[in-house]
C-alpha cells in the first residue's frame, strides 16, 4: 500500500525542500519505488535542488490540465532508476492546482509507487493546503526559534482539521517532527531551544534531528539530494530519519555538541 | 559542574525565554484553534441587541469557549457601566 508524506512547516526557509529531496533520495535507495511532488506552483525549487532543472518539459499543471501525461512528466533521477521527480508549475495562477485534480494524480501515482513525498509550499494557501490534504504521514521540519516553533503548531491543527483524514474522520495522518538547522553548541550557551524544550511545546513524535550543517549548502550548490553526502553530518542525520521512519530502531545522533579540545579538558562530562 | 558552566548559568538563558514565550502563545493559539466559527458573528450581534437596551462600549462584552472532555460551554461576559446613562 502506497503512503502520501507531506513535508511541512508553516514557515520558509526552514529546510522543507531539503528534506523533501533528501527522504525521497534516502526511500528509494532503500529499494521503495519513491516520487517527489513540488507542490510550489509559480516557485518551482525542488528540480534545482535535486539537479533536473533542465530536464524539466512538462509540469505538475499540465498533467492536471491534461496537457501531459504523468509518464511524461515523471522525471527519473540520474542517481537513483527509483525514484521520479515531478515539478511544479512555474504558471503565475494561483489556482491552477485543483484539489480534484491532485486527487486524480495521487491516485495514479499510488498504483505504481511506494512512497510519495510531497513538498508543500510556505504558508497556509492553497498548494500548502493541497500538499498536506491527501496525507497519510506529516513530515513537521521544524528550526528550533520561535517563529518556525509556532507556525509548526499552527500546521498541526491544520492537518488534524483541514485534511481528507480528518474530514472523512479517518486514522489520523502521523505527525513526525524534523528538528534542523540544530546547533548543538548554542543549545549548550542557552542560545538556541534544545530538542526537549521544542518536543515540549509540540508534543510530536521526534524522528530526527538534522544539524546546522555546510553540507546542505554544498548539496544545493550542485543539486545532490545532501543524503548522497553520506560522510556529511546532515547526510546521516538523513539517513537516520529514513531509517526510523522505515521501522529501524536507531539512536538519536547529533544532538550533543562536539568536543574540541578546549571542551574535552574544560567540559564537565 | 565545570567551572564553564558556572559561568555560563549566571547569564540569563534566551532560550528559556524563548520556551517561556512559546507555551504561553502555543497554549493560548490552541484554545482558540478549537472554537467553532460562528463566535465571532455570535458576538457581534449579542453586542448589537445589548446596545439597544444599555449603552456599553465594544469592548465591555467577552464570549468564552471552552471545551474539555465531557462539555462545551459558551460563557458570556458583560461588563455594565457604572450608572446608566441612557435611559429613556
Amino acid at each position: 500500500m502506497a503512503r502520501i508524506i507531506v513535508v511541512t512547516s508553516g514557515k520558509g526557509g526552514v529546510g522543507k525542500t531539503t528534506t523533501s529531496a533528501a527522504i525521497a533520495m534516502g526511500l528509494a535507495k532503500k529499494g521503495h519505488k519513491t516520487a517527489v511532488i513540488d507542490f510550489d506552483v509559480g516557485l518551482r525549487n525542488l528540480d534545482l535542488i535535486m539537479g533536473c532543472e533542465r530536464r524539466v518539459v512538462y509540469d505538475f499543471v499540465n498533467v492536471i490540465n491534461g496537457e501531459a501525461s504523468l509518464n511524461q512528466a515523471l522525471i527519473r533521477d540520474k542517481n537513483c532508476n527509483l525514484l521520479y521527480i515531478l515539478p511544479a508549475s512555474q504558471t503565475r495562477d494561483k489556482d491552477a492546482l485543483s484539489q480534484e485534480g491532485v486527487g486524480k494524480i495521487l491516485d495514479e501515482l499510488k498504483k505504481d509507487f511506494k512512497y510519495i513525498v510531497c513538498d508543500s509550499p510556505a504558508g497556509i494557501e492553497k498548494g500548502a493546503h493541497l500538499a498536506m490534504y491527501f496525507a497519510d504521514d506529516a513530515f513537521i521540519v521544524t528550526n528550533p526559534e520561535v517563529s518556525s516553533v509556532r507556525d509548526s503548531d499552527r500546521m498541526l491543527g491544520i492537518l488534524s482539521s483541514k485534511s481528507r483524514r480528518a474530514e472523512q474522520n479517518e486514522e489520523p495522518i502521523r505527525e513526525y517532527l524534523l528538528l534542523s538547522r540544530y546547533s548543538p553548541d548554542r543549545v549548550k550557551l542557552g542560545e538556541m531551544l534544545s530538542v526537549d524544550d521544542v518536543q515540549e511545546i509540540l508534543s510530536l513524535h521526534l524522528l530526527g534531528v538534522i544539524p546546522e550543517s555546510k553540507s546542505v549548502l554544498n548539496a544545493s550548490n550542485s543539486g545532490t539530494p545532501v543524503i548522497l553526502d553520506e560522510k556529511s553530518d546532515a547526510g546521516q542525520a538523513y539517513a537516520d530519519i529514513v531509517a526510523r521512519y522505515l521501522g529501524e530502531d536507531r539512536p538519536h545522533r547529533f544532538i550533543d555538541e562536539k568536543k574540541g579540545l578546549f571542551g574535552k579538558l574544560f567540559g564537565s562530562k | 559542574m565545570s567551572l564553564l558552566d558556572y559561568f555560563k548559568k549566571s547569564k540569563a538563558s534566551s532560550a528559556s525565554l524563548a520556551k517561556e514565550r512559546l507555551q504561553i502563545l502555543v497554549a493560548h493559539e490552541r484554545s482558540s484553534r478549537n472554537q467553532p466559527s460562528y463566535l465571532p458573528q455570535l458576538q457581534k450581534e449579542l453586542l448589537e441587541v445589548i446596545r439597544k437596551y444599555v449603552n456599553v462600549e465594544q469592548d465591555a462584552i467577552s464570549v468564552n469557549f471552552e471545551q474539555n472532555d465531557t462539555q462545551e460551554t459558551l460563557e458570556l461576559n458583560i461588563v455594565l457601566p457604572d450608572h446608566q446613562t441612557k435611559i429613556s
